[in-house]
This record gives C-alpha cells, structure tokens and sequence, in this order.
C-alpha cells in the first residue's frame, strides 16, 4: 500500500467532509459531500476491494448526491442559507472522537501490517452473493422495492 | 511508512465525527442526512479495513456487510429526501427547529 496515496486520500476525503458538514451554502455542501465519497470509493480501491469501490462511486455520486441536488431545487423558496449553527454538537463531536480515538489506540490490533490477499474478482463476490448471502439479498431487494413504492407515496400530490 | 489498520481506524473515526457534527449542529433537514450518510459511509469504511487486514484466506465478509449498508443507504437516503420534500409542501420550511408542532 502506498502512503504517500494514503496521505492524499486522506487529507481530500476530511477536508471535503468538513467542507460538507460546515458550509453555509446547500449547493456547495451538497458538492463537497460528493467530492468526499469520491475519497472514501478511492480508499476502497486503495485496500484492494475494487468493486465496492465502483459500488460506492454508482450509488453516491451517481443516485444520492444527484438526489440531493434535486431535493435542494425544490426546495429552494426556503432560506438560501443556514444560519443557525449548534456549537454544542461540536463539543459533542470532539468528545466522541476523543473517546474513540483513545479505544482506538489502546486496543492491541491483531496485525498492522496488511497480507497478501488473492484479488477479490466480480465473479467471486457474485459467487458469494448467490450462495451464502442469498437470504440478505433478497431481503434487500424487498427493503428496496419497499423504500421505492415509500417515498413514491410520500411525495404524491394527495387528492382533494 | 505503510498505512497501518490504525490509522484507517483513525480516519474512519474522524469521518464518522465530521458526519456527527453535521447531524447535530446544523438546523437543515438536509444536512442532517448528508451527515448520516457520513456516518454510514464511515461504518462501511471499517469493515473494509479489517476485511483488508484479516489473516487470509477468509470468507469476504466484511465486503458483503459493506455492499448491504451501501444498498440500505441508498434507500434511506431516498425516503428521508422524500419526507423533506413533504414537509417543505406542508410547513413551508426545511428547518428542524420549526418542526415543533407535538411538542407538549
């Protein structure tokens, strides 16, 4: 693995997520927010699970980001900007990223230096999906459908 | 210097905080979901890292968990867009804090 690539990774995906969760501007968060899935999809490809990856790139920035874009059109009349800020979440935030980091480096880790790994191919992840996940995935295909047929629902003008 | 599990863990962590702060500090609807898609996206990344970091040969576990939580993410992302355009229709506002209609 490649650290000065880790460096970079990481110093775009926080620094974008952070853009995401502080600009006032809707829009320019909305794009931030796309920039740090791309850094999180980049450090799926960095630890070899390159179909998660394209996954992770598909689904945010092609379906959820896209999503959002639209849900801010339409919803535009509303304040352009957001005012308000909480800074007690901050506080709270830190305290959690305090505490897990603490958990983090005390924990003895079963192995810091990454094996060698036979690469993970599209056919055996399928394999895997067919055979021992096979229940999980129908499961999800109904939370889907169910998800589709819900929000189609909700935003359906009612008939007076 | 190899990028040690630790130091995925770290970054995950920090991403899972930033998306907290979202959830937490700010008064959008949408950006209340951005920052649970943070959270989710940041749980997907430890799995991936101690899939990665496992003694091998094994089972892609942790690669199967994080294709199901990218799946449900997506459809969590759609109903909540699909709440905060309703409410918008009915309340005239995407602001959690002018939502306060049940409260006693």
């Amino acid at each position: 693995m490649n650290s000065a690539a880790f460096i970079i990774i990481a110093v775009l995906t926080l620094s974008a997520a952070l853009a995401a969760a502080t600009l006032p501007r809707l829009i320019h968060a909305a794009l931030s927010f796309a920039v740090a899935f791309v850094g999180v999809a980049a450090f799926y490809f960095l630890l070899g699970a390159e179909f998660v990856g394209l996954v992770q790139v598909f689904v945010y920035i092609g379906a959820v980001a896209v999503l959002i874009v639209f849900t801010i059109l339409l919803t535009r009349r509303d304040a352009e900007k957001d005012r308000g800020f909480n800074w007690s979440g901050v506080v709270i935030a830190l305290a959690v990223f305090g505490g897990l980091l603490w958990s983090i480096l005390k924990t003895p880790t079963f192995g810091n230096v990454a094996p060698k790994i036979e690469p993970l191919t599209v056919r055996r992840i399928g394999e895997t999906l067919m055979t021992d996940y096979v229940w999980p995935l129908q499961c999800v295909g109904l939370v889907l459908t169910a998800a589709l047929i819900g929000a189609l629902i909700l935003v359906m003008e009612e008939k007076r | 210097m190899t990028p040690t599990l630790q130091l995925f863990l770290i970054i995950s962590a920090a991403l899972f905080c930033i998306g907290l702060l979202a959830a937490l500090s700010r008064r959008h609807a949408i950006f209340i979901l951005i920052g649970i898609e943070m959270m989710l996206a940041a749980a997907g990344l430890n799995f991936i890292a101690f899939w990665r970091f496992a003694p091998q040969p094994q089972p892609p576990t942790g690669v199967m968990v994080t294709i199901f939580a990218i799946a449900i993410a997506a459809a969590e992302a759609a109903v909540g867009l699909a709440l905060v355009i309703t409410v918008y229709r009915n309340y005239r506002t995407t602001s959690v804090d002018k939502l306060d209609q049940l409260k006693g």
